[in-house]
């Protein structure tokens, strides 16, 4: 006996969703990866038996949108479901399966009712460290990136496979940290489990398939909804970039037809040899994240509401990256392909679409010199991640030093100075940065650190628009530009590799500001004279919203 | 507390001024609502307090206890009516306020506005300085720098002013010299320093924390002031302590210099008040859940003891998401607060989904059964529809109601969508309202590394009765406690409050090479500070302190809160306080990471006056039945039939009676919906106890 009201399966579908964030939050409280820690890189999702995803958590970071639905279906062909037993839990951490590079471990656990599987729990977690040259892009190939597992089964009804355990220890340089997060990976699926049972009890469910076609539906409906909004036709957009070795194109051609937006990555520059080339199902899920920020974003992330976005990209570009190229910074330039996408969608919906962003975060990975360690003085392993200015929107000026598309934190100067041998001396909105517009664009910051201790340090760059800024919309300009140097040497700092920064060297990032939108001179004098008024732009920056300037 | 003890406590809140007279322990003499008075809020008070006496024949003058909390510290920050401040940080960090966490608080909303932090940039002062993270002087306080900062200073019309140093909470030296030399030069000016406010590391809620003491200042020492002269003059002798958000009581000075810890008084009343009711009980896990007629609050209570924490945010946006809000750090009792109440309005999204809340129709216009001007169908409305709600006992009928015009809207707005009639639709609000908030519980316990099946649930605020069963069923909980007066819960709460004052201090240190000598100067100044705060409050009445150390693993964002004994620290202490953490860390992750190292930031000091002696629960006579000669005609929330509700006052229930769901226990300000599931008997104490003990799904 089951009520099937709309009512009813509208709880259900909420109870699907809270116990998807429970199982998030959960992942987040025991990781031991800063990046968790600070951005929620992780990922939970509740399957039904057919494998298609009815729950995601919205974690801070859009990079598991997509490639968490995709891994779950591979899996489940990999391992015919009539093998598998309560108790199993399978994983891999491929980056062309699960989430774009090694450090992202994702599990999958059937759950049984009946003697029979009605669907899957699964999580992805980023753990510290797998060996090979660390997380920097420079690897020449994957296998210089650490330790790969295909697909298997980590748990064996209930067993855990300790071999597997033994070699995931044996290959990092953190070992009891990934243990760590590998159980808290494997409480989050049975946790996942456990839930969705005692919720088909309460409900009175053998089996999730009249939810699962409620679900779907309702989101599917609600997106063509969306999407029928929109002119249909064809949009092109290309950014340029820094790159690492050389500078690169990105292209999109984004198709808007009644049913679907597909968006092609054709024309984009092939891969780089260093570690920031992008699986093509990461790009999808920051590609598809843009999207669905403007078409239906109160739609929760579903098998139905996801339908309807298609992303392609020629194999071997540098957005659909194959093996065995290096992808450990893939984020570097998956960060970007919403402005990438969203270039294209501004051209059928003008009035919707935000101005470019600094967006790929200026994450800063920091450890002590070598030879600090050999000789006995402070060691020390830090990521501070801080940000540029968003894109302006086409009715708001862009936000400063704030992060999007990442939902990632930026860091406290006092815990950073507490945990570390640095200090941090300024960090400070950078004047005249925002792209003027007729909404401007969000400023960058300006942060300025030395060695606490006269010990030199290494910081490992990845990260871009240093050359090519964050461009606006209907008129209005360009960003600033990122900067990072020495004071008192003459060349600025590249935006990718490994720098060293001596025991009295004062380093100053500078994040690149966002873009503005609308022509300058539109912009109300109130506004400008407010920005003049509190520092954000100076009286040389106020030419740019002259008449003709 | 001697018999001839007479106490008074007043609640101040949006809407409703309580007013509680108590003897004794805990004999309830007289409570009251009255409609606050916004222009001056002590005149609403007064018009309770006069009431109480008038209705128990004593005078002002016989009061030997005063307990007062308000919401007019929330509501001046919510509602921006507070001073001009400007902050003054260390040269390099004008912007701490505006780049915050570098973060948008809704992860797909590309138009969100980040909320205002009350302080512009050209309000924004630095002055040159540096501190270590250890509190070594890297830069002296450069007078020519303050010189000039104080020509801005008076130059911009601040009024009150937030110092927030880097790394002050080590060493407090240059804030302290700041605020003497703006003292000195601009007199009128209110100054509030971070190391004394909040004196933790991360600028951002430091600084945050300070402007809102800051912002707040000026308005609530002139307040505070008034208020007690109001009372003085009235014949109120005893002094007058003062709600904290935190659960416990200080003096009107302690207010007036830390006024920010007044936020979020009423809701810690009410928590303390479960927390009485389960300790009485002898309940080890509670829920406490307070319904009023825009937000639902919930805060979980173990061995009678309300969690809590450092945190809170005030001023949330609309939809109360998180970081949305301007984080305060002060010791709060740790709640999660939805908006779902009462007054919460439903309708149809574009994809056909029906959604409750969080707008509210408030008081005004109020659901459309109240006939003052809704439109839109509320909570209320879906209650009344439902049968739950008996118009004719409504508020004394003091409000009447039209149950016609509940239908018409849920029809209009919700059934015309979902092809559902009014019953259907009510039906369907009732089930998403009650899920939300069972499922903002589950996640709150989910937060804290808890679990909410086994709980006990204490249920009070105008709605919680009423939504009680039907919640505790979505959360797995099977047994409920009311008590009595529901209705001013809050204010029965403040009575049983503790002279109490915390303070929580910045030091990072790692476990096992833990400086012993050093953490237990940092004690000593903390308890001898703390001390001093609360014998003000309680003169030389004994006292508890409660040291905590807050501890994590390396690398992990989350901390753990250990308790310390209550004397120096000594090197034999590492080993017994990592497998205290290790233990406390199995419990919320299941299992322990044997090898990595622990790390602390952060301690804490808690002084407070005792609990006293709490008497158990009386037990109550043999279960009696009662077989309702009333009864009333319901929807019922289990299965959806039409049922005959047993329809019984409260006041005609004696300890021992016992009456099976479907039923409704009316009173005043309340009813309590025994689901059919359910049965309630009344306890020793005069609570009612709801015990889900059958299907219900069957006539």
């Amino acid at each position: 006996m089951s009520d099937l009201s709309p009512a009813r399966l509208q709880v259900m579908w909420n109870r699907l969703l809270a116990v998807v964030e429970e199982q998030g939050q959960t992942l987040i409280r025991a990781a031991f990866s800063p990046i968790v820690r600070e951005c929620g890189d992780i990922s939970a999702g509740i399957f039904d038996a057919q494998g298609r995803m009815l729950a995601q958590a919205v974690t801070g970071t859009p990079g598991h949108i997509n490639t968490m639905a995709e891994a779950v279906l591979t899996l489940r062909e990999r391992f015919p479901v009539q093998n598998m037993k309560p108790g199993d839990i399978y994983m891999t951490n491929d980056p062309w399966l699960a989430s774009g590079h090694l450090n992202d471990f994702l599990l999958m656990m059937p759950a049984f009712k009946n003697g029979k599987v009605v669907g899957f729990t699964s999580c992805t977690s980023h753990l510290v460290d797998l060996g090979g040259l660390g997380m920097g892009p420079e690897g020449s190939d994957i296998y210089d990136e650490g330790l790969l597992i295909p697909p298997c089964k980590m748990v064996d009804q209930g067993e855990l496979n300790s071999l597997l355990m033994d070699i995931v220890r044996a290959n990092s340089r953190e070992p009891i940290a990934n243990e760590g997060d590998i159980y808290a990976l494997i409480a989050c699926c049975e946790a996942g489990v456990t839930r969705l049972l005692g919720m088909m009890d309460e409900f009175a469910l053998d089996d999730l398939e009249a939810l699962a076609t409620y679900i779907i539906d309702t989101s599917r409906k609600g997106t063509l909804d969306a999407i029928a909004e929109l002119p249909e036709g064809t949009y092109k957009n290309m950014l340029r970039m820094d790159g690492y070795e050389n500078e690169l194109e990105l292209h999109a051609t984004l198709t808007v037809s009644k049913d679907q937006l597909l968006v092609d990555f054709d024309g984009t520059s092939g891969c780089s040899r260093k570690g920031i080339n992008v699986p093509l199902n990461y790009a999808t899920a920051y590609t598809v994240f843009a999207m669905r920020c403007i078409v239906g974003p109160d739609i929760p992330n579903n098998a139905g509401s996801l339908e309807p976005f298609k992303v392609t990209g020629p194999k071997g570009c540098i957005l659909n990256a194959q093996r065995p190229v290096p992808v450990a910074m893939r984020h570097t330039l998956g960060q970007v392909t919403p402005d990438l996408v969203l270039g294209c969608l501004h051209q059928a919906v003008p009035d919707l679409v935000p101005a470019e962003g600094a967006s790929c975060m200026f994450d800063l990975p920091m450890r002590h010199a070598p030879e600090v360690a050999r000789d006995g003085g402070q060691e020390f392993a830090i990521e501070p991640v801080h940000n540029g200015g968003t894109g302006a929107r086409p009715h708001a000026d862009g936000l400063s030093a704030t992060a999007y598309p990442s939902g990632v934190y930026g860091s406290q100067v006092e815990i950073t100075e507490s945990v570390a041998p640095v200090i941090m001396w300024r960090r400070e909105l950078r004047p005249d940065s925002g792209g003027a517009g007729q909404y401007r664009g969000g400023l960058g910051q300006r942060i300025e650190m030395s060695a606490a201790n006269d010990a030199p340090f290494i910081v490992f760059l990845s990260v871009e628009r240093l050359k090519f800024p964050a461009l606006g919309r209907m008129g209005g300009q360009p960003g600033a530009p990122g900067r990072i140097r020495i004071r008192g040497r003459e060349n600025d700092i590249p935006g990718k590799g490994e720098l060293r920064v001596e025991g009295d060297d004062y380093l100053i990032f500078e994040t690149p500001g966002g873009g503005g939108f609308g022509a300058p001179n539109l912009r109300d004098p109130e506004a400008l004279n407010s920005d003049l008024k509190r520092g954000l732009v100076t009286d040389i920056g106020a030419k740019a919203y002259e008449e003709n300037a | 507390m001697t018999s001839q003890a007479l106490r008074l406590a007043i609640d101040i809140g949006g809407t409703f001024t309580d007013t509680v007279l108590v003897s004794g322990v805990d004999t309830i003499l007289a409570s009251t609502k009255t409609l606050t008075t916004h222009e001056n809020p002590a005149d609403g008070a007064m018009q309770g307090a006069e009431r109480v006496m008038e209705q128990t024949g004593r005078t002002l003058s016989e009061v030997t206890g005063f307990i007062h909390g308000t919401t007019l510290a929330t509501n001046a920050l919510i509602e921006r009516r507070g001073a001009v401040v400007a902050t003054i940080t260390t040269e390099g960090f004008r912007d701490i306020l505006e780049i915050a966490y570098e973060r948008r608080y809704s992860q797909y909303d590309i138009n969100l506005e980040k909320p205002d932090l009350l302080v512009p940039r050209d309000l924004s002062l630095t002055v040159r300085e540096r501190m270590s993270a250890s509190g070594e002087t890297l830069i002296p306080l450069d007078d020519a720098s303050v010189c000039a900062m104080i020509t801005e200073l008076t130059a911009s019309g601040a009024t009150a002013v937030a110092i927030c140093l880097l790394h002050s909470y080590a060493n407090p030296a240059h804030e302290r010299a700041l605020r003497d030399a703006i003292i000195a030069k601009c007199p009128n000016v209110t100054v509030s320093i971070s190391s004394d406010v909040s004196p933790e590391a991360r600028e951002f809620d430091r600084l945050c924390t300070t402007v809102a003491n800051a912002y707040i200042q000026p308005l609530m020492e002139t307040y505070l002031d008034r208020f007690a002269q109001r009372f003085a003059d009235d014949g109120v002798s005893c002094p007058i302590l003062m709600m904290t958000a935190g659960g416990g009581m200080c003096t009107i000075e302690t207010a007036a210099r830390f006024p920010i810890r007044l936020v979020e008084s009423g809701p810690a009343g009410g928590a303390i008040l479960a927390a009485r009711i389960a300790a009485r009980a002898g309940l080890d896990e509670v829920l406490s859940f307070d319904v009023g007629g825009t937000t639902a609050k919930l805060c979980l209570i173990d061995n009678a003891r309300p969690q809590t924490s450092r945190q809170f945010e005030i001023a949330r946006a609309a939809r109360f998401i998180k970081g949305s809000g301007m984080p305060v750090r002060i010791p709060v009792i740790e709640m999660i607060e939805i908006g779902a109440g009462g007054g919460s309005i439903a309708g149809v999204d574009r994809l056909g989904r029906l959604t409750v809340g969080p707008q509210s129709a408030g008081s005004e216009p109020g659901p459309v059964a109240f006939m003052r001007g809704g439109t839109d169908p509320t909570v209320t409305d879906s209650d009344i529809t439902l049968g739950y709600i008996v118009p004719d006992t409504f508020a004394e009928g003091h409000i009447p109601l039209d149950p016609e015009g509940s239908k018409e809207a849920l029809t209009r707005v919700i059934g015309s969508k979902l092809e559902l009639d009014a019953v259907g639709s009510a039906d369907g609000v009732s089930r998403i309202v009650d899920e939300s908030m069972a499922s903002a519980g589950r996640m709150h316990a989910v937060e804290s590394g808890k679990d909410l099946g086994g709980r006990t649930m204490i249920a009070f605020g105008g709605n919680g009765p009423l939504h009680a069963s039907r919640v505790a069923r979505s959360a797995g909980v099977s047994r409920i406690v009311i008590p009595p007066n529901p209705g001013v819960g809050s204010a029965v709460g403040f009575l049983f409050a503790p002279v109490s004052f915390e303070i929580v201090r910045s030091r990072y240190s790692m476990l096992n090479t833990l400086d012993a000598a050093a953490i237990n100067t940092l004690f000593d100044q903390m308890i001898a500070e703390a001390r001093a705060v609360v014998a003000q409050g309680a003169g030389d009445a004994p006292t508890l302190t409660q040291r905590t150390a807050f501890m994590r693993y390396n690398g992990q964002g989350h901390e753990i809160e250990i308790d310390l004994p209550d004397r120096a620290l000594t090197l034999d202490d590492i080993a017994p306080l990592t497998a205290a953490f290790e233990e406390e860390y199995r419990k919320q992750f299941s299992r322990p990471v044997p090898g990595m190292k622990i790390e602390i930031l952060n301690w804490a000091v808690r002084v407070a006056t005792p609990d006293g002696d709490i008497p158990r629960v009386p037990p109550a006579p043999n279960l009696n039945t009662i077989k309702a000669t009333d009864t009333r005609p319901i929807t019922c929330d289990v299965d959806g039939t039409l049922k005959q509700a047993a329809f019984v006052a409260r006041d005609s229930l004696a300890p021992g009676d016992h009456v099976q769901g479907p039923a409704l226990i009316t009173e005043p300000q309340t009813t309590t919906l025994v689901s059919a599931d359910f049965s309630v008997r009344v306890d020793g104490a005069g609570n009612l106890i709801l015990i889900q003990d059958q299907k219900g799904d069957t006539e």
